[in-house]
């Protein structure tokens, strides 16, 4: 069973959000996921009761007490699990995670792989800030290297992991990245997410005013971001740069940027996005490009259709009785004969 | 009943303890499952004891590669299945020397002689052959030729050496049908439904058994063969059935969802000795859903998210998954949604015995975890017990908006006797706290007489509301950290718990009710200590018993009930956890019985500990 959106029911924004004010630093990137998220829900169809927002703990799973749907802010990196229950028993319900890189990547990494590996139709927001906010400043998985955090005094020693190539690989049928700053595509790829049919995957470049700002400047300012990302269009080459002068194009495995006449002919070899091919490698390339090298992309990477794990579970109920006898339950009376019951039941003697 | 051709005498018995032995890979689960079905089958009642190693297949014909199943069959005093063995079936030296403590002085041993070459000699780690020496002098030894027989009954079948080495096990069942004048009917019934698509298997596999059986007729054994006696009190008109502590808990789950009219969910994650409960779910998805999880945690913590979504849900588990999960049991705590937590007990600490059976965990289950944490526990007593135990323990999971942990072990996980099925009227009715009106709702108001707060699943329109692990305020559920209102929703969660006192039924004491010793048991030791009071009350002993079912809360007249004996003697498969427990709640000294060797109590041990008490001995 999927969520099929109905007809408009008449609700707004507003009427998604709840009573009790975000308790978010001033300037949070939170409250931008928060603004397109409870923008995302009317356009569903579905009523309120419909929806749960389930979450971990951190700056990001603080988000269910400002949703007025059903909420459940639970334990550290173990939201998915519970979301997974909540989906697998009861399927007609729309369920957003709400998550961050320490919970979803450190703590909660095993119930990461195996959620998305199993393509239930559950939505994760990934608060990607690369940093743990809510203990006040350690590096988290996805925290640069050679960065320096109260944790890092002298800078962390830890590869980052790349939350959207982690994803890839555990099979995602939909991942996506957007920053905070840019509501109008955090508009379209959360609508994208919950349009799709399985789990959908959105990492968000997310802003910590407090303990890491400005971590993502370069990919968000105004004056950089034409040069510094690429915005993703299904079957469109990778042009980008503030005049629309540059390509990515590919050399065997390796993606490299080359110059570009704005509306001129495409190289041969100029990278095409494609959303919808079952192979995973493109989604898995694209999700390892960075910067300064590379541009980084932003937008949807991935989105096919598979088997849609909540499908599996649709007990019909029956006979239990017929269940607890068993093949091999036999009628005693009242002295003590024995006869078989059933199909089992044919002439026993002794040996 | 017995056929003419029978011209042996046939010895009338009432009880029977017969393990069978051999390696890992002989298929000696299989005989004992056979030869108990069709026992049970037959009228007996049964108990049974697989005893299997951790290692899939330790080395061949290695004392660490012996597996057995033991039964106790007949028609009185099946309590348990036997505290030491009455016949060994051996297929191998090694078999033999691992159950050599087992055996009744003057048991049979019926030895596969094959198997008794030097190489296996040495392997079993016997530094001569015990058949050459005078080692096993107090018993009685019968050699039987199983291999060389099998392969003459098998003859041409066209099956490779391995191939009829395999069937030796239907061989030694055939011989021990004759011995104790088993029906065939069921087992040649059976052998044909579980091997009829592979016809030269199915072939070889029938005259095995056959040949085994004709062993026997053609005088070639023994004179004398065993019947068990027609049973004094029936058990009573019904329908019956063979059933395993974790098959016996997965129906109570199937169970109590029905008689709530709830959907069921599991998550859950494999683990000895509790996969089984998963597994049996598992084949009856139509009636739930059944995840299995990527580990522990993810196991309890769906079955939370189900409950919250109003399912009646629950994991399983056994100690060190149990561990994995407190984190977790603490949410279902803190956000008071029912959930039955199954632990399977086995020997720890760590990875510990995984085979063995302990009852190490209840410390764990009523403290072992963070903060002020309250919770039901409820033990099985018995594996067909664990039916009821498993209903209870919903029961009070939707009556108190509460999880419960439900302590089994591997004892009775895989263990098995006769059930009687019942019918699904026969059961009791569960209520549940769900909710539908929004008029005045608020999350955590509390029913007066339990203390439950009301179960909004989520779907109910305009019940939407948000729950978490952080504190609570009472009646609204909003998050507070208000000091008064963290003691009062500390206060209300333990009231909410020992509300339940309400609903357990006077303790009820067995034996002799004069005694001055009161044995207090708690889960599977109920058998062997109703036994043994049982033989002590019959040789003119003063001993009473009672069992414990609740253990969170205790039964309101415990302490009052035990003030009535001069002593109470506490055996658990544990050191002493109960007994530290009871000792520090009541200030009432108890006399410890403890055992840690992975393996259940026998009677005798239990009989022998209660004549040495000063009480008893006057």
């Amino acid at each position: 069973m999927t969520v099929v959106p109905t007809n408009n029911l008449g609700l707004k924004r507003q009427d998604f959000l709840s009573t009790i004010d975000p308790k978010w630093c001033a300037g949070c990137g939170c409250y931008s996921v928060l603004r397109w998220l409870t923008g995302t829900f009317p356009t569903m169809g579905l009523p309120r009761e419909k929806f749960a927002v389930i979450s971990g703990i951190g700056c990001s799973s603080r988000t269910p007490y400002y949703v007025d749907t059903y909420g459940f802010h639970t334990v550290h990196g173990r939201a998915m699990t519970v979301a997974t229950g909540l989906k697998l028993s009861r399927p007609d319900l729309s369920v957003w995670v709400m998550t961050g890189d320490g919970d979803a990547l450190s703590i909660g990494g095993n119930h990461f792989i195996h959620m998305i590996r199993r393509n239930p139709n559950i939505k994760v927001i990934l608060f990607n800030n690369q940093i743990y906010g809510l203990t006040k400043g350690q590096a988290s998985p996805t925290t640069a290297k050679g960065k320096k955090t109260k944790s890092t005094p002298y800078g962390s020693i830890d590869p980052p992991i790349r939350p959207l190539s982690m994803a890839i690989a555990a099979g995602a049928t939909f991942a996506a990245r957007v920053a905070d700053t840019d509501g109008q595509l955090m508009a379209d790829v959360l609508q994208q997410a919950a349009d799709h049919r399985g789990a959908a995957f959105v990492e968000v470049l997310l802003n910590c005013v407090i303990f890491n700002d400005g971590t993502f400047s370069h990919l968000t300012e105004k004056a950089v971001k034409q040069d510094t990302t690429v915005l993703l269009r299904d079957k469109e080459p990778l042009i980008f740069g503030n005049a629309k002068d540059r390509i990515v194009t590919i050399d065997g495995f390796r993606p490299q940027v080359q110059a570009h006449v704005p509306g001129g002919p495409l190289p041969q070899n100029a990278l095409i996005h494609d959303v919808s091919v079952e192979d995973s490698s493109l989604a898995f390339l694209l999700s390892n490009m960075e910067h300064p090298d590379l541009p980084v992309p932003v937008g949807v990477f991935r989105r096919v259709e598979q088997t849609v794990y909540d499908d599996h579970y649709a007990p019909k109920g029956g006979d239990l009785t017929r269940v607890f006898r068993g093949s091999d339950a036999w009628v005693e009376d009242a002295a003590g004969h024995i006869s078989l019951l059933g199909a089992q039941a044919a002439p026993a003697s002794a040996a | 009943m017995i056929p003419q051709q029978f011209v042996h005498t046939i010895e009338e018995v009432d009880t029977v303890v017969i393990r069978f032995a051999g390696d890992s890979g002989d298929g000696m689960q299989l005989v004992g499952d056979q030869f108990t079905s069709t026992s049970a089958l037959m009228g007996d009642d049964v108990a049974t004891l697989p005893d299997y190693p951790s290692e899939i297949r330790a080395p061949a014909g290695t004392i660490g590669g012996v597996s057995g199943y033991q039964v106790c069959f007949g028609t009185s005093d099946v309590f348990t299945p036997g505290d030491s063995l009455d016949f060994l079936v051996a297929m191998n030296p090694a078999a033999l020397r691992a159950n050599m403590p087992f055996l009744k002085r003057g048991a049979t041993i019926i030895l596969n002689e094959d198997a008794f070459i030097a190489r296996n000699v040495e392997k079993a780690g016997y530094t001569a052959d015990p058949l050459t020496t005078d080692e096993l002098a107090n018993f009685r030894v019968l050699r039987v030729p199983m291999v060389k027989a099998t392969q003459e009954a098998l003859g041409a079948a066209g099956l490779s050496a391995k191939q009829v080495d395999r069937c030796k096990n239907f061989f030694a069942l055939g011989l021990s049908y004759w011995l104790f004048n088993r029906d065939v009917k069921q087992t040649q019934r059976w052998i044909i439904k579980k091997f009829g698509n592979k016809p030269d298997v199915l072939e070889a596999n029938q005259r095995a058994f056959e040949a085994g059986l004709q062993y026997g007729k053609d005088g070639k054994l023994v004179e004398r063969t065993y019947a068990t006696r027609a049973k004094v009190t029936p058990r009573g008109a019904g329908v019956y059935r063979q059933i395993s502590g974790n098959t016996a808990t997965a129906y109570g789950l199937l169970a109590a969802a029905r008689r709530a009219n709830l959907p069921l969910f599991l998550g859950s994650y494999p683990i000895t000795p509790a996969t089984d409960i998963m597994q049996v779910l598992q084949q009856n998805r139509e009636f739930c859903n059944v995840l299995q999880a990527e580990d522990e945690i993810a196991g309890i913590g769906s079955a939370i998210g189900a409950a919250f979504g109003g399912a009646l849900a629950a994991t399983s588990t056994s100690g060190p998954g149990f561990s994995l999960k407190t984190e977790f049991i603490n949410l279902a705590v803190m956000t008071e949604l029912p959930l039955v937590i199954v632990d399977v007990q086995r020997a720890g600490p760590s990875t510990g015995l995984p085979t063995k059976t302990e009852q190490s965990d209840l410390l764990q289950a009523l403290f072992g975890r963070h903060g002020e944490s309250p919770l039901a526990v409820v033990s099985a007593s018995s594996p067909r017990d664990c039916f009821d135990a498993t209903i209870e323990a919903a029961r009070i999971a939707l009556k108190y908006m509460t999880p419960v942990v439900l302590l089994t072990d591997g004892y009775l996980g895989n263990g098995s006797e006769v059930w009687r099925v019942p019918e699904l009227d026969e059961l009791p009715v569960l209520k549940t706290h769900l909710v539908t009106n929004p008029e005045g709702f608020k999350p955590y108001t509390r029913d007066p007489e339990t203390l439950a707060r009301p179960w909004a699943a989520v779907g109910t329109p305009g019940l939407e509301h948000r729950i978490g692990g952080l504190e609570k305020e009472d009646g609204s559920g909003n998050i507070s950290h208000s000091p008064a209102n963290h003691q009062r929703m500390t206060d209300l969660r333990a009231a909410k718990i020992e509300k339940i006192t309400q609903d357990i039924a006077p303790t009820e004491v067995y034996g002799d009710p004069n005694a001055p010793v009161l044995v207090l048991g708690w889960g599977s030791t109920r058998g062997v200590i109703e036994q043994a009071i049982g033989h002590l009350n019959k040789a003119g002993v003063p001993v009473a018993g009672a069992h414990l079912r609740h253990l969170n809360p205790l039964p309101p007249d415990l302490k009052a009930l035990m003030q009535r004996y001069k002593r109470v003697l506490l055996p658990e498969i544990n050191s002493g956890q109960l007994a530290y427990h009871l000792r520090g709640k009541y200030l009432i000294d108890i006399e410890q019985f403890n055992k840690v060797e992975g393996q259940p109590f026998r009677a005798d041990e239990i009989e022998a500990k209660i004549r040495s008490m000063p009480e008893i001995k006057g």
